[in-house]
């Protein structure tokens, strides 16, 4: 007897069919993956379940009860918990209030503060978050976001739970506690819908799954068992992707970007490191490890204590973003909601704002060259959209990340390029092509940093490894010597105290 | 009914309701399109027009200025009075240009190094320079020397009056401005996400200065225009401009949470704003409702622009 059962959802935006005729069914206590290609619909599958935007056609049943909600608040009340690709919580409350946010205890409006923040602390130990009520969300790290959304989702004892992505921004110890917490879920009966781009996931994770293709049914397993990676792989792309790293030998030149000293109000340690011409080095560490933190300094995108960066033997600004790009550094960062995307612009204008000055005459604009580039970039990293005049917020997540990245894969005179987490919510076809376009840039002699919170990721991209801990650097690995227990030992806060005695 | 709903609130169903509102307006009520009138009214929103190009760059880029129907007032004066000091109206011209694009830069510095909010600074520069104003000419009108000066607004081109060309010129200036150039891109990624368009290079300090200084030069021109057609400086002339401008601004889709924003829009709500007040001096009706009614017009634009963003979404 299934539990949540969707039929024949469709949905349509402007210029896009998100959804075409989607039926699926859920046992109780299962774990169900939703897979697909960026662009695919899951999100939207999930926003239609979350009643968050209402479907064109089709139902929704709960427990053989047809859902007929027109909005989130009933859909709660239905008891399903949607926890978005894009974080939701309010930045300025802390963690007790979010949690509370909506149904806040206390009679006649007056709130019984003690309440509101001890039934939180003992949930969150409960469910294993180590986190402060009492922090502003702003302190938190994504990480740590993410996780207070989870406990306020099963705060509210809800009968659906659906993740978007959800570890996308954890690391490999968060994602770990929250895989137990969904074990702990499904023993209760709860239903957990999952949407990733991880094979490993869900396969460790989930019961049965569901693979989208530009928004229509490519396949559904009611037994995960019977499936091979390959096959869903083929099922999402609709074709074979073989070595999805396919990292090739390449010789390196002279340093290139030589960094020493570095620190900063959130770093405090200095740090040192150089890369050389063509070498790709990758920056491991777990999330909280400071690396975005060294990225940016040695950006300048925040203010330096001291230390200098110098490509090239010539010292690079230390303050400003644009100093660091007419110096021929790049920076793509992390959060790309908050740093990387220019809401309300279009994907063509998202893509050429740096590389503009280049083909711009007399800061007069050259539509046709940026069209151009952006077609070339859309096609490249295949981007799901009807246009490139489409306004960036209407793209889903991933292929977003992909624009982000294609404005500074398409930066010209570029000498050092540093991705942070570049990969993040972006589809197994698609990262296949973004590792081959790094390679090509260090071929043509660009140093190349990557920064990423996936070990296999890191081991399979880079020629030489740097492992971080909280805010210092604590090992340097030679193509030769990577061996995943010997880099996460030295990523790991505690082992690490004992090594440094 | 679904299709009317695409039209008036897609990207050009500003345009779309004007064109309608003009051809009743122009059907319904005597002596509307006459020549005379049609001109009359042209001249009527000078003021806000070309105080609204810039106006739009600044609501474009996130941030707010409500100094510059001071700024108008006080660079009206200074041409005034350094005109008749210097003998000169070229020099007087120069000296009015340059002290509004002084007052701009100082609002622009102000905001983008101290980082202290738009709203508030412009709110004080707009007293101080108001007061300014009132201090250089004592509080009293001051009357122009040279009767040349009366030509920049009396003088006629192909028939049409020199303020209807400068107004018209600078809509073409900063269209062009706002869609074909670094700075205007620049401009509208400040306003659709200032951190980020930070990070991918784009100088914001020195782009808010620019577009405030911008705003100082242009609130010059505008003054500098009204104090010719009213043929003296008026420390007290244009209070309120900065809510019509801004008015104007929403009405024609800039977004007050940036990022947003179209020339043909701008010129269309201050054509609205200019017809409403036109139409209604010509039915007789009394300056009381003229404020309900221009209040009432704002709220109408607001609700549209929500539809339109939230259908979008
Ligand atoms: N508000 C919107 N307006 C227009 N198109 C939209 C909107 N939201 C989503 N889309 C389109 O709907 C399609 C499905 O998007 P969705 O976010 O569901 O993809 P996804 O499978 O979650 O992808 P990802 O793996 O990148 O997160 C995409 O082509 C996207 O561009
Ligand atoms: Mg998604």
């Amino acid at each position: 007897m299934s539990y949540l059962s969707v039929q024949n959802i469709s949905k349509s935006y402007p210029g896009v069919q998100a959804l075409s005729d989607i039926s699926f069914s859920v046992e109780k206590g299962a774990v169900h993956g939703l897979m697909g290609e960026n662009g695919a619909g899951k999100s939207t599958l999930i926003r239609v379940l979350s009643g968050d935007q209402s479907a064109d056609s089709g139902t929704i049943s709960i427990d053989g009860i047809e859902q007929n909600y027109g909005s989130v608040r009933d859909a709660f009340d239905a008891g399903v918990i949607v926890i978005h690709q894009e974080l939701q919580l309010v930045p300025e409350l802390t963690v007790a209030e979010n949690l509370w946010l909506g149904r806040f205890p206390g009679r006649g409006g007056v709130l019984d503060g003690r309440q509101l923040v001890e039934t939180v602390r003992s949930r969150l130990q409960e469910i294993g978050v180590d986190v402060d009520p009492n922090a502003k969300v702003t302190s938190l790290s994504i990480g740590a976001r993410q996780m207070v959304e989870i406990a306020k989702a099963v705060m509210m004892e809800a009968r659906v739970i659906a993740l978007d992505e959800p570890t996308s921004s954890l690391s490999s110890r968060e994602s770990e506690i929250l895989f137990k917490l969904i074990a702990r879920l499904k023993a209760k009966g709860t239903v957990i819908l999952y949407v990733s781009h991880r094979l490993e996931e869900i396969f460790h994770l989930c019961d049965s799954l569901t693979v989208l293709r530009d928004g229509r049914l490519a396949a559904h397993h009611p037994d995960i068992a019977n499936v091979t990676r390959d096959q869903i792989i083929a099922e999402m792309v609709g074709r074979e992707i073989g070595n999805i790293w396919g990292w090739r030998e390449r010789s390196f030149g002279p340093v290139r970007l030589e960094v020493s000293g570095i620190c900063g109000e959130k770093l405090p340690g200095p740090a040192e490191f150089s890369v050389r011409q063509g070498e790709i080095l990758g920056f491991f560490g777990l999330i909280g490890a400071g690396r975005s933190e060294l990225m940016r300094l040695v950006y300048g995108a925040d203010t330096r204590r001291g230390g200098t960066v110098s490509i090239d033997g010539i010292e690079v600004p230390a303050d400003n973003p644009r100093g660091a790009i007419n110096a021929g550094l790049v920076l793509c960062p992390e959060d790309r909601k908050h740093d990387g995307i220019i809401q309300g612009r279009s994907i063509e204008e998202n893509i050429a704002i740096s590389s503009r000055r280049h083909m711009s005459p007399f800061g007069i604009l050259q539509p046709g060259k940026e069209a151009a580039l952006a077609d070339r970039f859309i096609a490249r990293l295949k981007v799901r959209t009807p246009s490139r005049k489409q306004d960036i917020v209407n793209l889903s997540g991933g292929n977003q990340q992909k624009v982000i990245l294609g404005r500074w894969l398409s930066e010209q005179g570029v000498k050092v390029l540093i991705v942070d987490e570049p990969t993040r919510g972006i589809d197994v076809g698609a990262k296949s092509e973004i590792y081959d376009i790094l390679y090509e840039l260090a071929e043509g002699g660009m140093a190349i940093v990557v920064v990423s919170s996936e070990l296999p990721e890191v081991m399979g991209i880079s020629d030489r490894i740097f492992v971080m801990c909280e805010g210092r650097m604590t090992g340097e690995f030679a193509r030769e010597t990577f061996e995943e227990r010997n880099i996460l030992t030295l990523a790991l806060p505690d082992r690490n105290a004992a090594h440094t005695v | 009914m679904n299709s009317l709903k695409k039209i008036l609130l897609g990207d050009q169903g500003l345009v779309v309701i004007f064109a309608v509102a003009f051809a009743i307006v122009s059907l319904t009520v005597p002596n509307f399109l006459t020549e005379r009138n049609i001109l009359g009214l042209l001249q009527s929103v000078v003021t806000i027009g070309i105080v609204a190009c810039t106006m739009m760059f600044c609501l474009a880029s996130r941030d707010f200025d409500l100094s510059v129907g001071s700024t108008v007032a006080f660079t009206g004066m200074i041409a005034v009075i350094a005109s008749n000091m210097t003998g000169s109206i070229v020099l007087g011209l120069i000296i009015a240009l340059l002290s509004g694009t002084l007052v701009g830069a100082v609002n622009g510095f102000v905001i983008a190094c101290f980082r202290i909010n738009a709203l508030i600074t412009t709110l004080a520069t707009m007293q101080i320079v108001r007061g300014l104003a009132l201090i250089v000419s004592d509080g009293r009108a001051v009357g122009i020397n040279d009767p040349g000066f009366y030509q920049l607004a009396l003088s006629r081109f192909l028939g049409i009056p020199t303020p209807i060309w400068v107004m018209g010129a600078l809509f073409i200036v900063f269209g062009f401005l706002l869609n074909r150039t670094v700075f205007g891109k620049n401009t509208l990624a400040i306003g659709g996400n200032p951190e980020a368009a930070r990070l991918a290079g784009v100088n914001v300090v020195s782009m808010r200065i620019w577009i405030f200084a911008l705003q100082g030069l242009i609130c010059a021109v505008a003054g500098i225009m009204l104090a010719s057609r009213i043929t003296s400086g008026q420390p007290n002339a244009a209070t309120g401009l900065e809510l019509s401008v801004i008015s104007a601004c929403v009405l024609g889709g800039v977004s007050l949470a940036g990022g947003r924003a179209a020339m043909t829009g701008v010129i269309v709500g201050v054509m609205i704003m200019g017809i409403a007040e036109n139409v209604m001096n010509l039915l007789n009706i009394q300056a009381f409702y003229q404020y309900v009614v221009r209040g009432l017009i704002l709220l109408i634009a607001v609700l549209l622009d929500n539809l339109r963003s939230s259908a979008s979404r």
